[in-house]
């Protein structure tokens, strides 16, 4: 355990020592440079691009060029990489430009909205490489059950693993959160809206390529899983759900001639999955927020001057170290909250004592 | 909205894109993943209960079987003993038996031996009797015989038969 302690003291320092002539160069250059926009960079990385900016290397810029898909205004579709945006001298390819006054989004010159718009962005990438992934995962573990006898014998090493996550998801949260009665025709939906948030989390960790798309920290993922909770709670919600909220059991002066009851619960169908959407945007935004901020942090005390950046640096890695494993923390918190609160309101719309009556 | 992050604002394509994606890892994940993983699972689960359950029920027949092996052993032994105290009462009785047997035997034999002691005097007095009665005869034809050669003679002959006879007798 001390000697843990040494090396770490000494790799945080050697960082630091290493950082300091890297950081002079970049300090000579950023002293004519504008100094680091805080705000530029975090909402840089976080928000969604046509081409997938992996490094800077010698002043070039490293990327995955993407497929741009937009239709004309007059009409028809076009498909081409976002890199004939950087060949053309003036960055318009066939009438259509990146705007970085509007959020960096793709626009036609003499249009004031945007046309349609089915790029293959960033994140669009960043989900299909996460849905891979979790096919990856999922579908070789469910074959190992086709290619042994389940009676017989038990899952080992990473089958296991995944088999223990599951049920512990499957068992702890949507059968114990739904009811046993009925919660069997949603647990796969569940299952897969848990593992989706939770890899997407995961991967979101990463700071490098394969990796590193801010995806369930923007709102329109969170609003399409609230959604599909939303939909299953409401279309499949038992009569006696829909009599709780219209007619429910309380005396009748809230609920007759000014329907005070029923408003409420009528609002709270539609504040129960915005209280989802937004839970998981924020945390996980939150969370890249501070990460990033923090890495800024080492480059803005570095323009200041040079102790200072080297001293930051440290405090900096450390904290980052820190906030890092809290989002690993917070990576399965919120997949697992998020689940549970679905369940519980999937489970609500299904009263058990439904069938007594 | 016009101020706001584009990570807080609609996008149409993304919102497209992740509907289509999450549909299909949804389809393929709730076609061939989740649903095999979660059967196996519960196939396996309720399979140990079962075994569990017929364990419990093999150890409760086990244990039956001993108590009742006990008992079967138990009554053996009971059997056993009642058995042979039986042989035992049953020895001491034949040997009675046989004892009141040889006694009453014995007994008989004696009784006979008795008898036929009896008889064999009878029979010896009868004879005795038969005898002196011969005797007698014999004596008193000779008596008789002598009468005829003269009285004092004849006296005579009579003492010294008389002394025969009793020597005889006696």
């Amino acid at each position: 355990m001390k000697n843990l302690k040494h090396i770490s003291l000494i790799l945080i320092a050697s960082l630091a020592m290493a950082m300091a002539p890297l950081s002079a160069a970049a300090n000579a250059q950023s002293s004519e440079a504008a100094p680091v926009d805080v705000q530029e960079v975090v909402f840089g990385h976080l928000s969604d691009a046509y081409e997938w900016h992996i490094t800077t290397w010698n002043g070039h810029h490293v990327s995955l060029y993407l497929p741009v898909i937009v239709k004309h205004h007059q009409g028809g579709w076009e498909i081409f990489s976002s890199k004939r945006f950087h060949e053309s001298p003036d960055h318009t390819y066939k009438g259509f430009y990146v705007d970085h006054e509007r959020k960096d989004k793709i626009y036609e010159q003499g249009y004031d909205n945007r046309p349609w718009d089915l790029s293959i962005t960033r994140n669009v990438v960043q989900i299909w490489i996460n849905i891979a992934l979790m096919l990856l995962i999922f579908i070789p573990c469910a074959r190992w059950y086709k290619k042994h006898q389940t009676t017989k014998e038990a899952p080992r090493g990473f089958v296991g693993a995944i088999e223990m996550l599951v049920m512990t998801i499957h068992d702890d949260v949507i059968k114990a959160c739904i009811g046993e009665k009925h919660y069997k025709p949603y647990a796969p939906y569940l299952l897969t809206v848990f593992f989706f948030i939770f890899i997407t989390n995961l991967v979101g960790l990463l700071p490098i390529f394969p990796g590193g798309s801010n995806i369930t920290g923007n709102i329109n993922i969170t609003l399409l899983l609230a959604l599909g909770t939303f939909l299953l709670v409401n279309l499949f919600g038992s009569k006696h759900y829909w009599k709780e909220i219209l007619w429910p059991d309380v005396p009748m002066l809230i609920k007759f001639p000014i329907p005070l009851m029923p408003v409420v619960e009528i609002i709270g169908i539609f504040t129960k999955p915005f209280a989802l959407m937004v839970r998981l945007f924020a945390n996980m935004f939150g969370g890249h927020t501070i990460i990033l901020s923090l890495t800024c942090l080492i480059f803005i005390t570095f323009g200041i001057s040079k102790q200072m950046g080297t001293s930051m640096t440290v405090v900096s890695f450390i904290m980052l170290i820190f906030m890092n494993c809290m989002e690993l923390l917070v990576a399965f918190l919120q997949a697992y909250i998020f689940t549970m609160l679905s369940s519980i309101f999937i489970g609500l719309a299904h009263p058990e004592h439904e069938e007594a009556e | 909205m016009g101020n706001l992050p584009s990570i807080l604002t609609p996008d149409f394509g993304l919102l497209f894109w992740m509907l289509l994606s999450f549909l299909v890892v949804f389809g393929l994940l709730a076609k061939f993943g989740f649903p095999a993983i979660v059967k196996a699972v519960e196939e396996r689960k309720q399979y140990i209960d079962e075994s569990l359950k017929s364990a419990r029920e093999a150890n409760e027949k086990l244990a039956n079987i001993k108590a009742e092996s006990e008992k079967l052993l138990k009554e053996a032994r009971d059997q056993q003993a009642t058995i042979i105290k039986e042989a035992m009462a049953t020895r001491e009785d034949i040997i009675r038996k046989a004892h009141d047997e040889a006694q009453a035997e014995g007994a008989k034999q004696l009784e006979e031996a008795k008898k036929q002691i009896e008889v064999e005097k009878e029979n010896a007095l009868r004879q005795i009797r038969a005898q002196v009665a011969d005797l007698s005869i014999d004596i008193a034809e000779r008596v008789v015989r002598q009468q005829l050669k003269g009285n004092a003679q004849q006296e005579q002959y009579i003492e010294r038969i008389l002394d025969e006879m009793s020597t005889s007798q006696s």
